[in-house]
Formats: C-alpha cells, structure tokens, sequence
C-alpha cells in the first residue's frame, strides 16, 4: 500500500507530503501506562476530603415510591448526605427536556416516579465507599407498584417517527408491491433479537469537584466538548467554567457518548456538600440508566427471480424501546444499501416497555438488522440450490440501492475472494448436516456480509511546531480503546512532517480543541482530519516563510513546489535541497508556529456519494449433536475500510467487533422477571459475554482500498462493522451443521435438540 | 471498631488500621493504600479485574475481606515491573496487543502471571485461553491477550535457563 496521499494544505495548497507514520503498525502510546496501573481511569482520582456516592435503585418496574427510610440511613456511621427527591437541589433544565444532539429525558430523583427497575430513586453519600453502601441498603424503599409492562409480544405496536437519532422510520424505492408480484420466489422470515447491555468493563464514574464557580468532573466520554456544553447547561453555568476529564475509557460502546441522571446527583451533591464525591456504577447498575440495545422483532420478505436475482426487498422492523422515551432501534435500515434490488421498503414500529432507554449501542440498528439479513439471504439461498456466496455475488450492488449514487469505493467483491480463499470455502457442501469433525461434533460453515457507514462528524485541533523541530498537537479525542491516542497521533505526525516520537498529544480533556464524538465509527476521520489539517496548516505558513526567504534553499520554490518530512521542507523534484523546521523558525526568529484544522465532509461530497465499509465474513462452528453446545472454532472477516492508519490497532478493534457477533449470536441478552419488571441476569455471571475460551481463532483480513472521496486521508473506520456479518455469519453456520434453523438470537443449545 | 493489620504488598511492609471491618482487599488496595492499577468490573468475582497475587496465588480481590488477609503478601500489577524494566508479561502485553481500553488489563495480566507460574498451561493456545477465562475482556482483546501468554512464558523459560 503506497504511503502517498495528495494533500491540499491551508490556504496555500498544494503540497504532496510522504506519510510516514500513518500506515505503520506502532504500538500503543498509552501501552506502559495501561500494563503498570498508572492509567487513571476516572475512579481512579482520590482528591483531597473525598466523599463516596452509592444510588439506590428501584426494585420495582413502574409505579411510585411511597417510604424511604432516610432516617435510618443518615443514622448510619459515616453517612453525611441522603439525597432524595423531597430534597434534591434544582437543576437548571428538568430531567425530562432533552439537551444537545444526543439529549435524552434521564432520571434524577425528578420525582418520586418510578418507570423502570433500576432506576436511581435516592442519592446516599458518606465518608466511606462501605458506609454509603450501607446507608442505601437502608433506605429499605417501599412502592405503590403497578404492574409492569415488560412481555414485548403482549404490548401494541404503532409507527415511530423516527429511529436511532432521529432517522427517517420508513424509506422506499422503486415499487416494492410490483417488485414482489414480478417474483419467482419469495421468502418470507421473522427474526427475534434480545436487549443487550453494553456493559463496557469500566463502570460509569464520576469525581465531582467544585473550586468555587468551577467545576472539575472526571467521567468517562465519548464526546468530551459536547458532553462538556450538556453538563453545564444542566448547571446553568459558562462552560469555560466547567472541566471534563476523560484521559481513560474503561471502553463505552455508545453508553457514554451522554450524561446520565446520577452523574447529575453527584455534582448537586458535591456542591452541597463543599467536598469532591465520587460515584462509580455497580455491576448491577450497569442494567439500569446508561442504556442499552434494544430488542427487536423483524420481518423481512425477499422477491427473487428464477436466477436468485432480488426483484424487492422489505425489512420491516418492531423496536422496543421506553415507556417514556423515543429511541428506537434502527435495524431496518441496515438492508438500504448493500443488495441490489429495483424495489425495497423499510419501516419501523416502536413498541414500549417499562425499561430503561434504549440507545446506541456497537453499530446500532445495523447490528440488529444485519443479524436478520444476513439470516434471511442464506435461507433464500439455500432455497435457490445456490452457495450463498454465488447468491450475494448475483445481488452485488453496483451503486448504493437506496439513492441511486455511486460508492465511493467498495472492495466488497474483494473482500468475499480474499475471505473466501483464506477460510477455505470452496466445496462447502450445500445440504445442511454435512460434515462432522473427528471428535464427532457437527460441522458448519456460513458467511455472511459486513456494511457499515463511514460518517464524519465535525473536529477541530490546534497543531504547534516549535524552535526545537518537536510539536504539539491538541484535539479533545477519546480514546475508549480504539487507539486514538496512537493513530491520531500518527496521523498529526505526517500533517506535521515529522517523526511521530517528536509528537506531544493532548487529548482527553474539554479545555482542548473540540474533537467530536467518539462513535458511528467516524472518530479517526474527523478528529483526524482536522489534526492533518492543523499539522499541514502549520507547515504551510513555515513554507511561506521558507519560500519568501532568499537565504533559504527554498527561496522561490513556491509553496506547490515543497514537501515536508522528517522535520524538513525539500523541493518536491530535488529532495536533496532543503532545510529543516528548526533552521526557519530560527532564522525567522520565532519560537513556535501554529496551525489550525477542521475536520468536517463537505455537503457536496457527502450527498454525491455514498460512502460505506464493506467486509465479508466467515464462520465455522462446532455443535455437539446431543447437547446443543455451539463453539465458533473458526472466523475469518475480510474488511475494505478505506486506508488502514495502524494496521495493528486496526486489526484489534476489527477482531473485537467480530468477537461481539459471537456474544450476539450465541450469548447475550437480558431477561427480564414478567413479574417484578426486573432484569433477572443483571450481572456478569448471567449476563454472558465471550470469554478467551469462546474465541479459538478469529481472524481480520484488510483489503486494501483507495477511496479519494470520504475524505482527504482517504480513512473510513473500522470500529463497529466487524459485528455486521458476523452474527449472520455464525447463525448460518449453525444452521449448516444442524440444520435446524433458528430465528431467535441468541441461539441456545436447546433450540437444536430434541 | 478499628482493626490493626499488617500486609506486605509489592514487597513494603504496611501497618494498616481497618476502621471499617467490611472492607474489602480491593477497596483497602484502591482507596486506603492508593493503588488504583487494580480495578473494579463487578464487584462479586465474575470479571477478573481485580486479580491479584496473594501469596503467589491468584484471587478476586474484591471476593476477599481485608481483615482476613492479616500477614499475607500480595502483588498487584504496580509490583512487577523493576524500576522501568517491564515484567516480560507486560511486555508481551504491549508487543501483542492484548488489550484495548486497558480496563481489564491489569487483572488479565496477573492472571497471566500466575498461569505461567503455575506451570499448567505451557505453550498450548487451547489451555492458555481456558486459564485466562476468568478474565472478561470486553474489548475481546482475545487473541492478542492468548499471544502475549505465550510469548512471555517463551521469553521467561529462555530467561530461566540462561541464569541456570
């Protein structure tokens, strides 16, 4: 893969710049930090005076609470504050107003309302983590219970208006009833997806610290700026005045891209009170008000042609979401944009339960909607005597089905060669209950293709070359894992043309340029952006004044004629006439130079092109034929995600992706007590995720694909898609071992016995 | 009522006063000694995060009282690394790429210590994966976390039998 990438930078233009940080496979930047415990998370901090926060939780689904015994717990040793709703300090906008883009209505002890088991319905601080947990435990809450709406099949269904973040519900193109009577064939299927919690292994945390009118927080964000602006207009305050820390993410995977309720509670109490207080979430707590991915029901129907050719395609989705909230899960639209078809409906339902919202979770609404996709394209498959392979290939979308508008780029084709040759597809029998390893154990083999968008959001970044040839680069990203703090840093380096090791990055902190949100997979391209842009921002004015300078061996070049790299500016035709930064700037007589950058797509490129990764995955599994236990023991993920920054950080988050379509097809989901309204597994015990053992080889391959359009780094991401596919991928694989079909995730062993 | 106990952790011999009976080992490490590396994931021993060594062996530290671990000696994942010379499992950590967010990290790392010192699991991917098992990585740093294993028990069966 050429490291080349044609760069217009700042007002001047025109230079062509070497990258040579970006493309490499470095490791973390953050790796010392993180394998000797000094990373510090955001419960982590232990300010002076420090005061522990535990919330009580609702123990019924709907209903009020009628006593709390606060008496009791303000007797018990150590407590120092019990916050109810009687005596909760105002804030400046309700908890049911939503605020910013993401706003949703939260819980914070508003009322004496209850709306869903675990919500937060009292606020006990004390001098010790154990004397708060006492004191909640005391509080020994009684309720006017109703009962709980909580059988998703019980409750009725009507239109949502919007899904997601306010996406249109429904969409069409072409005539799907003509489509649909011109069928050879149609195949018809409904599909049952679970709530699923993100449970990122760092609880939510807040330290909540007051310092007269400022306020400092460390919590763990998403979207470190904007996250900023909502907490202080619930605080009524300028949001200079406000700190957000967020150095270190215990993962979120959607859940902390927002504030939530007890995060309010803490500030009000640490204000109150004139000391810091920390809280951080119990496991159980996890299940409550941070969010979660809905459940969902779908139907989808396919109208082939004699050749296994899509006539239509409808996706028709029911989302569950809150009694009280409108976020629903946007799983149709994950069929818009990736098989060829004439004609295609999507629709949503919104269907309400007393639970917590629902919100975005890894890929959300594609993950759902892929997972019945992918179902239905191999069932029709099999129905056409076709490989599911050769049935995708006929379906191949040549432009994006949903607008009409070329891609701007797509290796899918690609990816299902390279997938296909590295899993060893070729001769899969087409019968299901084929094969058998030599332990036995039945054998299948399934694949299923991955789609996710590439957005971009809107960044800023300030980038500082200073007299010694080192800089400085500043952008509020989060890196929740992902690696921003290494492959932003790699891509500032080559904006800035020097070596990634004379790079200093700040991040992590709300007094620095705005970064965006960590989410939809579009971190890297726009904080990206917008750091390349604020590197090459500052070369081009150290060009300026190299090319202006007669006593520079640049003087007259003109800034089109000049590349910038190891800390050099060269002639573009004779890299042997140059200087470096540090011989300008002094000449110059200045200490540092300083460039800005947005990141950000513009309106023309977003609407005339569509722009998507692809990938193609492949999924063997192992079932034993007299107890129904399934193991992935093979999956192969082939991905096109536009130019690979760090292949290696890459390859991780790509394999972790694939690794949650293991949980959700095999593992995850909450049940909740049709009695009580309670999730009965809210735990890590009940609640399964994939653990070492459930993942002997998963592999991520990355085709390479140039794309000149989504943006000027030609990136993608690759944060979410690798769950697409792959739960498709793996329930096609059961089903070849067993031949039994199952349409309701997660599989469990018991659906393929008996 | 106040308990006075001794531990020796990371090789310092403390004096601790436990004003507090119920205190967990986790707790007393995170907020009366200040090693935060230590993490807490759930707090009822299903996640691993909070792995330590106690007296060689590897425990939940937040299933474990304080108070009942009077005279043990424990390492936690500040203990390993020699001034800046990482333990090899830290080392393969980074090399391999066996974590994302690093939430889980130390506690998988402990794990990982043990494993190897336990001498059961050798080279075999198979029974790495099964001994680190109680040690959720949500990220599912999976395959990096079983690679750096085994290339830290490689790198410290070579140390040994160059000091042998």
């Amino acid at each position: 893969m050429s490291d080349v990438i044609p760069m217009p930078v700042g007002p001047a233009g025109g230079h062509v710049r070497l990258g040579s940080n970006a493309g490499q496979s470095m490791t973390r930047r953050d790796g010392i930090a993180k394998v000797t415990g000094t990373a510090t998370y955001a419960a982590d901090n232990r300010p002076d005076r420090l005061l522990h926060a535990v919330y009580a939780s609702a123990s019924i689904a709907r209903g009020r609470v009628t006593f709390l015994d606060t008496a009791a717990a303000e007797a018990h040793p150590g407590v120092v504050m019990v916050m109810t709703p009687a005596n909760r300090p105002p804030l400046a906008i309700h908890p049911d107003e939503k605020v910013g883009m993401f706003g949703q209505k939260i819980e914070a002890l508003q009322d004496d309302g209850v709306r869903y088991a675990g919500q937060p319905i009292a606020l006990v601080v004390a001098e010790t983590l154990e004397a708060a947990a006492e004191g909640a435990r005391l509080l020994a809450p009684r309720y006017e219970a109703l009962p709980p709406r909580i059988d998703i099949d019980a409750q009725p269904r009507f239109e949502a208006e919007t899904v997601g973040f306010g996406f249109p519900a429904a969409h069409a193109v072409g005539d799907l009833e003509a489509g649909l009577a011109a069928a050879a064939r149609v195949v018809e299927r409904d599909y049952v997806t679970p709530a699923q919690y993100h449970n990122a292994l760092e609880p939510h945390a807040i330290v909540a610290e007051w310092q007269g009118d400022r306020l400092i927080i460390d919590t763990p964000n998403q979207a470190i700026v904007m996250m900023r602006g909502v907490f202080a207009a619930y605080f009524d305050m300028p949001e200079e005045n406000l700190l957000l820390r967020s150095p270190y993410l215990g993962g979120g995977f959607g859940s902390k891209a927002a504030v939530w309720g007890p995060q309010l509670l803490v500030i009000l109490a640490a204000k109150a009170l004139g000391r810091p207080v920390k809280l951080a979430l119990r496991r159980d707590q996890m299940f409550g008000p941070v969010s979660h991915r809905g459940a969902t029901r779908q139907k989808l129907r396919l109208g082939l042609d004699a050749e296994g050719r899509l006539t239509a395609l409808e996706h028709r989705a029911a989302a569950v979401g809150s009694s009280f909230e409108n976020f629903f899960e946007p799983a149709g639209r994950a069929s818009e944009n990736l098989y060829a078809t004439p004609a295609m409906a999507m629709s949503h339902e919104g269907i309400r339960i007393d639970t917590g919202t629902p919100g975005a979770m890894r890929a959300p609404g594609e993950a759902s909607g892929s997972a019945a996709l992918e179902s239905v394209m191999d069932e029709a498959a099999f129905e056409l005597g076709l490989d599911p392979l050769e049935f995708r290939l006929r379906n191949y979308a040549e432009t994006d089905p949903a607008t009409g508008n070329p891609f701007s780029s797509k290796a899918l084709r690609e990816c299902y060669a390279q997938g296909a040759a590295r899993f060893g597809w070729a001769g899969r029998p087409l019968q299901p209950r084929q094969m058998r390893d030599a332990a036995g154990l039945l054998t299948g083999w399934g694949m299923g293709t991955a789609i996710f968008p590439a957005p971009m959001f809107q960044a800023t970044a300030r980038a500082v070359l200073r007299a010694d040839g080192s800089a400085v680069v500043e952008t509020a990203a989060a890196d929740m894992g992902q690696g921003a703090w290494t492959s932003l840093a790699q891509i500032a380096a080559d904006g800035l043309g020097i070596d990634v090791s004379r790079l200093e990055f700040r991040s992590g902190s709300s007094d620095l340029p705005d970064a965006g949100v960590a989410g939809g997979s579009g971190h890297t391209a726009t904080a990206g952006s917008a750091l390349f842009n604020a590197g090459a921002d500052a070369v081009a004015k150290l060009a300026e004044l190299a090319t202006k300078d007669p006593a520079s061996p640049l003087f007259g070049a003109g800034n089109a004629a000049v590349v910038a790299r190891d800390g050099r500016l060269m002639l573009a035709d004779d890299e042997s006439r140059g200087e470096a930064y540090e011989d300008i700037l002094a000449r110059a007589g200045l200490d540092l130079i300083e460039g800005h950058g947005k990141g950000v797509r513009g309106e023309a490129e977003a609407q005339s092109r569509a722009m998507f990764s692809h990938g193609a995955v492949f999924a063997e599994v192992k079932v034993d034929p007299d107890l129904g236990q399934v193991r992935v023991s093979r999956l192969v993920g082939a991905f096109a995600a536009g130019r690979i920054i760090n292949p290696k950080l890459a390859d991780s988050q790509l394999k972790g992706g694939m690794i949650w379509g293991i949980g959700f097809a095999l593992q995850e989901e909450a049940i909740h007590d049709p009695r009580t309204g309670r999730p009965v597994n809210a735990d890590l015990a009940g609640y399964h995720v994939p653990v070492n053992a459930d993942v002997p080889h998963v592999e991520a391959i990355t085709v390479h694909e140039d794309d000149p359009f989504v943006n000027t780094l030609g990136v993608k991401g690759v944060g979410e898609i690798g769950i697409t596919g792959t739960v498709g991928a793996i329930a096609n694989a059961v089903w070849h071992a067993t031949g039994v079909r199952v349409r309701r995730f997660p599989i469990h062993p018991e659906d393929l016995i008996g | 009522m106040t308990l006075s106990i001794t531990m020796t952790v990371n090789g310092d011999r403390l004096a601790l006063t436990l004003d507090d009976p119920r205190t967990t080992l986790l707790d007393l490490l995170r907020d009366r000694v200040g090693l935060t590396g230590t993490k807490k994931g759930c707090d009822r021993g299903q996640c691993g995060a909070c792995t330590v060594l106690v007296d060689g062996r590897r425990i939940n530290s937040c299933l474990a009282l304080a108070a009942a671990h009077d005279g043990s000696d424990i390492t936690t994942v500040e203990g390993l690394a020699q001034g800046d010379d990482l333990h090899p499992v830290q080392a393969a950590f980074i090399a391999q790429d066996g974590f994302q967010c690093g939430y889980c990290t130390p506690g998988q790392i402990m794990s990982a210590v043990a494993l190897i010192a336990e001498g059961e699991a050798g080279d075999d991917p198979e029974r790495i994966r099964e001994g680190m098992s109680g040690n959720i990585c949500r990220c599912a740093a999976y395959a990096g976390i079983t690679d750096a294993v085994r290339e830290a028990t490689r790198r410290m069966q070579q140390d040994e039998r160059r000091s042998a």
